[in-house]
């Protein structure tokens, strides 16, 4: 039974419609015009528990929109939610206990205060009693490799530290459904790497299903088995991610270097000569028939070095969000 | 019941020590709060308390228990709370089972009880340049009067948190928070005691729930003859009537919440 339940959602927001300039003012405070805008269009999906999906989409796609629907922050114009049995816009305590959400670019931790003073706030407030709180708070500083950080102000913090304390006060209360926002945003490399990791093993751990929102395809190739891909408002496409980069790049890109000069009819038969300059060659195969393509190019030429490779994922999404449609 | 009673400590511990960070800040913010005294001066000067009905003593009493009256319940949620609404500061708390307005009481709370030392030592540099302007109340004054500054806190917390909810229709709701402080001024008893007030004009300022704010709880602590039970009764009427009104807006309010920047 799916743990998270979308039907036909859909959010509309009525927006004031000025000009620019004085006269635009006037106009405006005269008679004020407004127009709906439509930020998410008849979206339907459903997760099932302990699963990891990845919401993917340009700025303004309608993902964030989803996000705060799914956790009741919004209501819905029409559709339908249900997280964990619940519906999300009525916010009951014992829906709130079963979910989080991390935003990347919005702190709950008190910036004055060390974290563990907003732990201590959390704890009370789920009703985890001071031992267990401890406990799970040892048991998460150490998943994040916190330490002493947790004694020091917020403030005082680096930005990826901080975004550890973040998932730590989220997480205290353990929530069945993480609903993450651009989780990594502003991290370096490293810190990324860190969050992803601690969020991979959190999922295994505690069976936890995970909806995630990033602009970094690091964390979406890392942590998404599936992705749902919001366009306009509209969800285009709902399935893993693996199958996505095959369909929309059923070749792989063969790059050779040769040690003797080739001419282009030799390459006949080996799926699509992109280029030959001098020694290189780059060749498209088709992904069925690479480790035998591959097999007679190296039988047949003297190759020094070859690379094979998929086109960045990141490339990929960006075309198909051009086109507007998966082919 | 002990659930609602460990939140409350935490979040009264958890901002207290947050105010502690911003001591200097508020020990300012204890020092302009001096309209009372400023306002004594200006009575004195004038001869006023005569006019007004009372001794002079009975003149000084008041405003120094108007000033700290005024320091115990003074009320700067709608400031908070725009902010947090705008920035989307306001979506963690709504994701949280617990009212986001506790948060904003305790913090008031919390920083009431951070003022405490600067209004105390405010009041002894008092005591030490005009000592006959300063009298300890008796015990059930001191009582009495403590509890109507609990009240009238309440009632101009929850007057601000009326006008906050529109923070969920406009923008810029603060602004209407200035509305409420020419009636505050005037009909609260900050700048004159009621008692100066032509008849009809203080039956109107009764009416309204300015005087239990400060005018009343003053009276009470300064000694002064004051009916307790309709004050407390006019407390216990403006309080049940707000608090409903509150609660409706915010539950219509949140409804209409985007949270915007979140």
């Amino acid at each position: 039974m799916p743990i998270v339940s979308v039907d036909e959602l859909s959010r509309t927001y009525r927006v004031a419609d000025r000009q620019p300039g004085l006269r635009g003012s006037v106009q405006h405070l005269l008679r004020r015009r407004h127009r709906d805008v439509v930020a998410v269009q008849g979206v339907s999906f459903a997760v099932e528990p302990g699963e990891i999906v990845g919401f993917l989409g340009p700025n303004g796609a309608g993902k964030t929109t989803t996000l705060k629907m799914l956790t009741g922050l919004i209501h819905p114009s029409s559709g339908s939610v249900q997280v964990a049995g619940w519906v999300p816009a009525r916010r009951q305590p014992r829906f709130l206990e079963q979910i989080t959400l991390v935003m990347g670019n919005k702190q709950q931790l008190i910036w004055d205060l060390p974290p563990l003073d907003s732990f201590r706030v959390n704890a009370a407030v789920y009703g985890i009693d001071d031992s267990e709180a401890k406990r799970r708070i040892h048991e998460l500083a150490d998943m994040l490799e916190l330490g002493d950080e947790l004694t020091r102000p917020v403030r005082k913090l680096s930005l990826g530290q901080r975004m550890k304390a973040e998932l730590l006060a989220a997480l205290l209360h353990r929530p069945a459904v993480l609903f993450l926002d651009e989780p990594t945003l502003g991290l370096d490399v490293n810190a990324q790497a860190r969050v992803r990791d601690f969020l991979a093993d959190y999922n295994r751990r505690y069976g936890a299903t995970v909806l995630l929102t990033s602009h970094y395809m690091g964390d979406i190739t890392a942590l998404c088995p599936r992705v749902l891909l919001i366009h306009q408002g509209r969800l285009f496409y709902d399935g893993s991610l693996e199958e996505l980069t095959t369909s929309l790049a059923p070749q792989r890109e063969v790059r050779l270097e040769l040690r003797h000069l080739a001419n282009a009819e030799e390459f006949q038969g080996y799926g699509e000569l992109e280029s030959l300059q001098g020694h290189q060659v780059r060749l498209l195969i088709p992904r069925e028939q690479l480790t035998q393509q591959v097999g007679e190019l190296l039988s047949r030429f003297d190759v020094l070095d070859l690379e094979v490779s998929d086109p960045p994922v990141e490339e990929l999404i960006g075309r198909l969000f051009r086109q507007g449609s998966v082919a | 019941m002990r659930r609602a009673l460990r939140i409350a400590r935490v979040l009264l511990a958890t901002q207290y020590a947050y105010m502690l960070e911003y001591r200097a800040e508020i020990a300012l913010w204890a020092l302009s709060g001096v309209l009372p005294l400023i306002m004594l001066g200006v009575w004195q000067g004038a001869g006023g308390a005569v006019a007004a009905g009372l001794s002079p003593q009975q003149l000084s009493h008041y405003f120094i228990a108007a000033f700290v009256v005024r320091q115990f319940t003074v009320v700067w949620l709608i400031h908070v709370f725009e902010e947090d609404a705008l920035q989307g500061k306001l979506s963690p708390y709504l994701l949280q089972p617990l009212q986001p307005l506790w948060r904003y009481l305790a913090a008031h709370i919390a920083e009431q009880a951070t003022r405490i030392p600067f209004v105390a030592l405010m009041l002894a540099v008092l005591a030490l340049l005009q000592p006959t302007d300063l009298a300890l109340p008796s015990a059930g004054a001191l009582l009495l009067g403590l509890l109507a500054i609990g009240a009238a806190f309440a009632l101009r917390f929850l007057l601000q948190t009326v006008v906050t909810m529109l923070c969920f229709w406009s923008e810029r709701a603060a602004a209407l928070d200035r509305l409420l402080l020419i009636p505050y001024l005037f009909l609260s008893g900050l700048v004159a005691p009621l008692d100066t007030f032509p008849a009809p004009m203080k039956s109107f300022a009764l009416a309204t729930p300015f005087p239990y704010m400060l005018s009343f709880p003053a009276q009470l602590l300064a000694g002064m003859p004051v009916n307790a039970a309709a004050g407390f009764g006019a407390l216990a009427a403006w309080i049940a009537l707000l608090a409903p009104i509150a609660w409706l807006l915010w539950r219509a309010g949140v409804r209409r919440y985007g949270a915007m920047g979140a």
